[in-house]
Formats: structure tokens, sequence, C-alpha cells
């Protein structure tokens, strides 16, 4: 009975910082565009919200200013993001080495002779801009995820080494998810003679996108990035999956591809391009479920909330807020399903390189 | 959402991806997963090693019941042997007795048979020298009338030879 109390404390304790993040970050957002009170748009603030950033918004007006590091013609150029002030619009010009920097909307240009952005016929700015390797936001969330993986995980291997036996503490705990990943994911699908040399890569990146999928429902600083609604992060996880399966791909796998065992020549004309296609829609399909998954579950949650200030009125809230805990829940699921899949599918995907025969 | 600068995601994940895996699969992944392995197989071997035990520990058992089972079997036997032997010789010892008991009998008989004739041919004798005397005496007194003396000692001598048959 009050475990069932404090767990319900817990999760309005949750929904109530989620609603706190997000009404700040849309109080934040129009201040950020012009200081002036204008009409609610869903949409901005949402993809503001899901999109990579140079600063880390914490509350209200306060942000962790991230470190902008560029490479640029005159060399590297590294300044605090806070000297942009949180100008996304072009307006704020930092000087550097000589140079004019302008962000706009997240990406960083070169200023023009006058200062300021040329724009093309769509609106798009039409300046050049330095190659930008800029700890951002999501960045940020990786050091913190890969930080938090390396202290789980070598003092849990520290424990075995210390005692014999069954596992404690930690380890009891972090145990049956590396066994997950060894019994369920990667002997079934690479076979028990091979699955060894495999098994760091999967191990990592199933705890890696499960961290990175649970900071981004953790509404509070440092968490609240999610490095998993970035397709470039899943785009990098799927073809490093995608190397690896290529890399790894002995005679038969080769041989299915170029000469499909038990097909007429002449189709082979149709079959080889198709194969081929297979090669990279796969590790495609790794990276858009992955991101899609996650995007979904934050627009879905952020949508729900914006109904409040669509509608204008906090009579909404408790619909919302029912609504966006359902979701929340929801996403915990995902977070662990969709590391899962990642996972299994890399899995299956080395498997079928590394097959022997049929 | 726009992507934007996807150079510093790119770079900066593969960094640290590449040290994360490294630094895990060194200092994380191989030592938790061999300590899971040897204890794996330590567990397996244990129950392998029971289980062993157990068989031969049943084998042990069946033996023993084995033993056992022979033993009585054999002491069953050996007491039925004896026995038959009892019987055996009690059977012999009284067929001996038997022959001996019918043997002595016979003995017995022709000693008496023996005696009995050696008996008989004394009495004849002594009969005959009787006579002899009594006919001397006959001839000494009746001298004169000697054939009607002979012939009443014959009549008298068959009858006394039919009376002793």
């Amino acid at each position: 009975m009050s475990i069932a109390r404090e767990s319900v404390k817990f999760i309005a304790f949750l929904t109530l910082l989620f609603s706190i993040s997000v009404f700040s970050q849309e109080h934040h957002n129009n201040h950020s565009e012009d200081g002036s009170e204008e009409a609610f748009d869903p949409t901005e603030v949402i993809m503001h919200h899901i999109s990579d950033s140079h600063d880390f918004h914490i509350a209200g007006n306060l942000s962790l200013p991230l470190p902008v590091i560029l490479w640029t013609d005159n060399g590297l150029v590294t300044f605090m993001s806070s000297e942009f002030h949180h100008d996304e619009a072009g307006e704020v010009v930092v000087d550097k080495k000589g140079m004019k920097f302008v962000r706009y909307h997240d990406e960083i240009y070169y200023a023009g002779a006058n200062g300021a952005l040329d724009f093309d016929a769509e609106h798009h700015p039409a300046n050049d801009r330095p190659l930008n390797f800029s700890i951002t936001k999501n960045v940020f969330t990786l050091f913190l995820a890969a930080a938090l993986m390396l202290l789980i995980f070598i003092p849990v291997a520290r424990s075995y080494k210390k005692h014999q036996g069954a596992p404690r503490g930690l380890a009891g705990f972090m145990e049956p998810l590396i066994l997950f990943v060894r019994n369920e994911i990667a002997i079934p699908n690479i076979g028990k003679k091979k699955y060894e040399r495999y098994m760091p890569y999967l191990l990592t990146v199933f705890f890696l996108i499960w961290l990175g999928n649970l900071f981004g429902l953790i509404p509070f600083f440092p968490f609240s990035g999610t490095l998993t609604n970035d397709i470039v992060f899943t785009g990098v996880l799927a073809v490093i999956t995608f190397l690896i399966t290529t890399f790894s791909g002995n005679k038969q796998y080769w041989g299915h591809i170029f000469a499909t065992p038990g097909v007429p020549k002449p189709l082979l004309l149709i079959m080889i391009p198709v194969e081929v296609l297979g090669m990279f829609t796969k590790p495609f399909a790794l990276m858009v479920r992955l991101f899609a998954n996650i995007t979904a579950g934050h627009i879905v949650i952020l949508s729900l909330f914006s109904l409040i200030f669509i509608f204008k009125t906090a009579a909404v809230a408790p619909v919302s807020i029912a609504f966006a805990l359902f979701m929340f829940v929801l996403e915990l699921l995902v977070a662990a399903l969709q590391a899962y899949v990642f996972t299994l599918l890399s899995a299956l995907f080395i498997g079928q390189a590394v097959e022997d025969h049929h | 959402m726009n992507i934007t600068h996807p150079e510093s995601l790119i770079f900066w994940t593969v960094l640290v991806f590449v040290i994360l895996l490294v630094l895990l699969r060194k200092y994380a992944w191989k030592p938790i997963l061999g300590a899971v392995k040897s204890r794996e197989t330590s567990i397996n071997d244990a129950l392998a090693a029971a289980e062993e035990a157990r068989k031969e520990m049943q084998n042990l058992k069946a033996d023993n019941e084995r033993i056992l089972k022979e033993a009585r079997a054999e002491r069953d036997s050996l007491l039925k042997e004896a026995r038959e032997m009892k019987e055996k010789i009690i059977a012999d010892a009284k067929e001996e007795a038997q022959e001996q008991g019918s043997k002595i009998i016979a003995q017995a008989k022709a000693a008496i048979e023996g005696e009995k004739r050696a008996a008989l041919a004394e009495l004849k004798n002594q009969v005959a020298s009787l006579s002899v005397e009594i006919a001397e005496k006959v001839v000494k007194q009746e001298f004169s009338d000697k054939d009607k003396q002979l012939e009443l000692v014959g009549n008298m001598l068959g009858e006394v030879d039919t009376t002793l048959n």
C-alpha cells in the first residue's frame, strides 16, 4: 500500500518536472524569438526541443554554455556558446581571430563584411560555414552516457575479481542484462562458435542506446538530452554495424550476394543489384527505426503538453498529464525495446555475414 | 527538425564510441564474460560430478544388492546340500545296518544248521553205539535166538529214526 503511494508520488513528481521543463522551454523560446508574447507555435517548440543545440538549457533563462569548436580557414577557433547570448537569428556577431561568426538556427556561419547573413531565394543563409566540432547538447549527453557506462561496468567487472561465486550488488543487477544480450541476442543469431568476437560491440551498443533513450526521458539537467532522437547518432551506429557486417562477411555471404545459389544466370542481372541494395537498406532501416521511434515518442509527449498552450487553459492539464504519463511509461518500455531491437538486428546481420552454411 | 552541423556529432560519436568500446572491452566485458563463463563451467562441472557420484552410488547399491542376493542363494544351496547329504547318510546307514543284520542272521542260521547237523550226527553215532551195546547185551543174553533178536533191533531203530526226523 505504502509502496503504491510512494510510486504514485514519484510519478507525480516526474510529471511535474516534465511539465516544468516544457513550460520553461516554451517560455525560453518565446523570449529568444523576439522578446514579445506571440502566438504559441507548437511545431517550433517541439522541433526546438528535439533538435541539437549549442547551449544546454536547464530551466528558465538558465543555460549551461557549451564549448564551440570550429575548424575555420584560419585554423581552430574555440569559445563558449554563451557568447551568442542565446541568439539563433544571426544577429549577435562573435569576433574571433579576425573572423566574424553568427548563429542562425543552430548553425554557425561566417558573417558577411557587414556582420550579417545573406539569404538566398528560399530564405536559407547563403554564407559559408566553418567545420563545426562543437560539444553540443547531444555530444554532451554522449559524454555523459559514456562516462556513466564506464562508471557502472568497470566496477562491476572489478567486483567479479574480488569475490568469486554469485554476483553481488550492482553486478547482480547488471549480470542478467549482460546474459540477456549474450543468451537471447548474440548466441541465437551469430552462433555458439563465433559470437564471442562480437559481444563487446553488441553490449556497448545495447547499453549506450538504452542509456541514451533513458536520458531523454529524465526531464532535468544533466539529462534530458536525447542521443537517439538524433538521426546522425543512430546513423553512425548503423554505419558501424554495416562496417562490422561487411568486413565479417565470409565466402558464403558474398556468394549469396553476387551468385545467389539456385538462381538462373540471366536472373543474376536483377538479383545482384537487389542484393547489393539490401546490404545498404538493412543499416538504413536500423538508423531510421531507432531515430523515428524515439523522436515520435518525444513529439507525442510534447504535443500533449502543447495542448494546454493551444487551448490556453489549465483545464486541459489533467488530460494532458494523464495521456503524457501513459506515453511516458510506454516510452520507458520503448527505450529498452529499441535498444534490444537495434542490438538484435545488428546481431542478426552479423550472423548472416558469418554463417557457415544453410 | 533540421540536421545542423552533422560533422560534430559524427566526429564525437565515432571518437567516443571507439574509446568506449575499447575501454569497456578491456576493463568490463572481457572480465565479466570471462567470470560468468568460468562460473558456468564450474557449475556445470559440479553438477556433472554430482550426477556421476549419484550414478556410482546407485551402482554400488546395485552391487551390494546383487552380492547379498548371491550370498543368500549360496546359503540356500549349502543348506539344501547339507540336508540331502544328511538324508543320504541316514539312508546309507539304514541300508548297511539292514545288510549287516541280514548277514548276521544268515550266519546264525548257518551255524544253527551246522550245530544241528553235528548234533544229529552225534546222536546217530550214540544211537548206533547204544544199539551196538544193546545188541551186544542181547547177543550175550539171548545168544540162542539170534535172528529173532536182530529183527527186533532193526524194527526198534526204525521207530527211533522216524521220531527223530
